[in-house]
């Protein structure tokens, strides 16, 4: 499947202060502050603030226990925060129930369901957000067709999943968060275990929803293909932001495949917040 | 005449039984496979032993006080999955040794309650069906239907992916005790025709053997519920003319079914597989290595 043409992608102006300070940002979607939550006792987030604006891409990276996949978790509501609060779309998440403007795409488990169950099947839960109870109408199917040539999974719609390579899976389980046509995707490590051929599809297929609006928060464990369509990175460690700003542009070993960009940056960097001081001072 | 079993209204009644179980098994036992839970119906087998002996106590409707304890057990049993304790396994356990201990505990103490009786729902006693039984059957039948197959896209999004059926905004702990429900509802129909003991095995080896065939998760369900509809039939006419147990039978029956179909299915999936590896060249780019650290960030 070709790229869509879509806006090509701009870096943004670099945001030298935290994301709610400036009042030309456009409404936020997602909107956390002071989050706390424990994973069997554990602390694993101790004070997370992340806003995410309309029409942004913003990565969280972060080691691994950092924190980053239990935030996307909170924000769609599947780990209670202790403390703080979380927003979205302007609504208190207690009472937010507008479930279809969010496209979540969990972290890919390897577990093949017990049942054979088609691309199409699967895919088409993704619009149970806006049917609920309701069968499938000509819409809902026609949708469903095309989130799948979105990601170039049309002609394996009536494959088994189980059939399918990690990364072709990965594409199914992107197609179904876009099923419902949401303005906000949240994906959790979407190019984890994927091929170098769907890694372009996906990315192909992320910056043509971006050109056409949606906003994304994702969890990643490197830039890779996304590179380029990343406006802000929020880098987590031990459940405290540390660093947050434009990501560093890639040159040398840094655009290496597999390069974790979550060192410390020159303290020239444009991105760079007050956050990234506190963070170099710790041991 | 080679229908002449036909012609006894206790057969008719049977037949009747056996096909609405033929149909709901399967239809309830699909989630339970797909969510990998697929002994939950032998637990609630167990545990509704107790409800058939409190009937017997209590000289309450044996068939009622199951569906009510039952449905309890499987509620307890839900709740144990959902809240994914460590010991949740033992916790199972317990719930299952339980309910069947104390169901032989009470059949003995109570005085209408016998050694047969107790066999009788053990095992599955098929052509003692009443009128009475076929009207509760047909009912409860009638609403295991409703929820399994008007439900199913639901049903289907929770037992596939819980988590992303939560963040579509589905109702997915009321479909989970629903389910739960309707599984203990399905023990307890079929406990007649095909015993306590034997219950889960129609609600997974059609499954079973239904899934070695099938890409789709809907063809999966038509195909195990003809299977289920066939073996109950067969077998339930086969006691006619054999005086053997039904619910044995039937379930003989299913595990026959379920090695012809592995027989042809095995190497026509091997075939498939070849074939699909063979038209996919796009698969073969490498995959990134493995360079991500596992470590602590560097600082």
């Amino acid at each position: 499947m070709t790229a869509p043409a879509g806006r090509s992608k701009q870096r943004p102006e670099p945001r030298t202060t935290t994301p709610d300070s400036g009042a030309a940002h456009p409404p936020a979607v997602v909107s956390l502050r002071g989050a706390t939550a424990s994973l069997g006792g554990r602390p694993v987030l101790r004070g997370v603030d992340l806003t995410v604006h309309r029409g942004e891409v913003v990565a969280l990276l972060g080691g691994n226990g950092s924190g980053k996949s239990t935030t996307i978790r909170a924000v769609v509501g599947q780990v209670p925060l202790t403390t703080g609060e979380l927003e979205l779309f302007g609504t208190p998440s207690r009472r937010f129930r507008q479930w279809r403007r969010i496209g979540y795409v969990p972290q890919r488990t390897t577990a093949a369901s017990g049942v054979p169950a088609t691309v199409r099947e699967v895919v088409s839960t993704g619009r149970l957000s806006r049917t609920g109870l309701r069968p499938l109408g000509r819409a809902d199917r026609a949708a469903v067709t095309w989130a799948l040539e979105l990601v170039g999974m049309a002609n394996r719609a009536d494959d088994s999943v189980n059939a399918l390579s990690g990364g072709q899976h990965q594409r199914v389980l992107i197609a179904r968060a876009l099923a419902s046509d949401p303005e906000l995707l949240i994906m959790d490590e979407p190019m984890a275990g994927v091929d170098l051929a769907s890694q372009q599809v996906l990315a192909d297929t992320l910056r043509q929803r971006v050109a056409a609006g949606t906003t994304v928060l994702l969890v990643l464990h490197e830039l890779g293909a996304l590179e380029s369509l990343i406006d802000r990175a929020v880098v987590l460690r031990d459940g405290l932001v540390v660093h947050e700003g434009a990501p560093p542009a890639a040159t040398g070993p840094h655009a290496l495949p597999g390069h974790d960009h979550v060192h410390p940056h020159a303290t020239t960097e444009p991105g760079r917040t007050g956050f990234l001081d506190t963070w170099a001072g710790q041991p | 005449m080679t229908l002449e079993f036909l012609d006894h209204a206790f057969m008719q009644r049977a037949l009747i039984a056996a096909a609405l179980i033929g149909v709901i098994a399967p239809a309830v036992g699909i989630y339970l496979v797909q969510r990998r839970q697929a002994i939950m119906g032998d637990g609630i087998g167990h545990v509704a032993l107790a409800g058939v002996a409190l009937g017997f106590l209590l000289s309450a409707d044996p068939v009622w006080m199951a569906v009510l304890v039952a449905t309890l057990g499987a509620v307890a049993m839900e709740l144990i999955r959902a809240h994914g304790k460590t010991h949740g396994d033992i916790a199972l356990a317990m719930l299952f040794y339980g309910g069947m201990s104390g169901g032989v505990l009470l059949i003995n103490l109570s005085d209408d309650g016998s050694n047969a009786q107790l066999l009788s729902y053990l095992f599955g006693s098929i052509t003692t069906v009443s009128e009475d039984d076929v009207i509760v059957i047909s009912v409860l039948a009638g609403l295991v239907m409703a929820v399994t197959l008007g439900l199913r896209r639901q049903l289907f999004a929770v037992c596939q992916d819980e988590e992303f059926a939560r963040v579509t905004g589905l109702p997915v702990r009321l479909l989970n005790l629903t389910l739960a429900v309707t599984a203990a509802v399905t023990v307890t129909v079929a406990m007649r025709v095909v015993g306590l003991l034997l219950v889960s095995a129609l609600m997974v080896i059609p499954v079973a053997a239904a899934q070695q065939l099938t890409r789709a998760f809907a063809s999966t369900l038509v195909i195990a519920v003809a299977i289920g509809v066939t073996v109950t039939l067969s077998g339930t006419v086969s006691t006619y003319y054999v005086d053997a147990p039904s619910g044995a039978t039937i379930v003989v029956l299913a595990i026959g079914v379920f090695l012809v179909v592995t027989a042809i299915a095995t190497p026509l999936a091997a075939r498939r597989a070849r074939r699909a590896e063979a038209e996919r060249p796009d698969e073969r780019l490498p995959t990134l290595p493995s360079v991500t650290p596992k470590g602590d960030l560097p600082v």
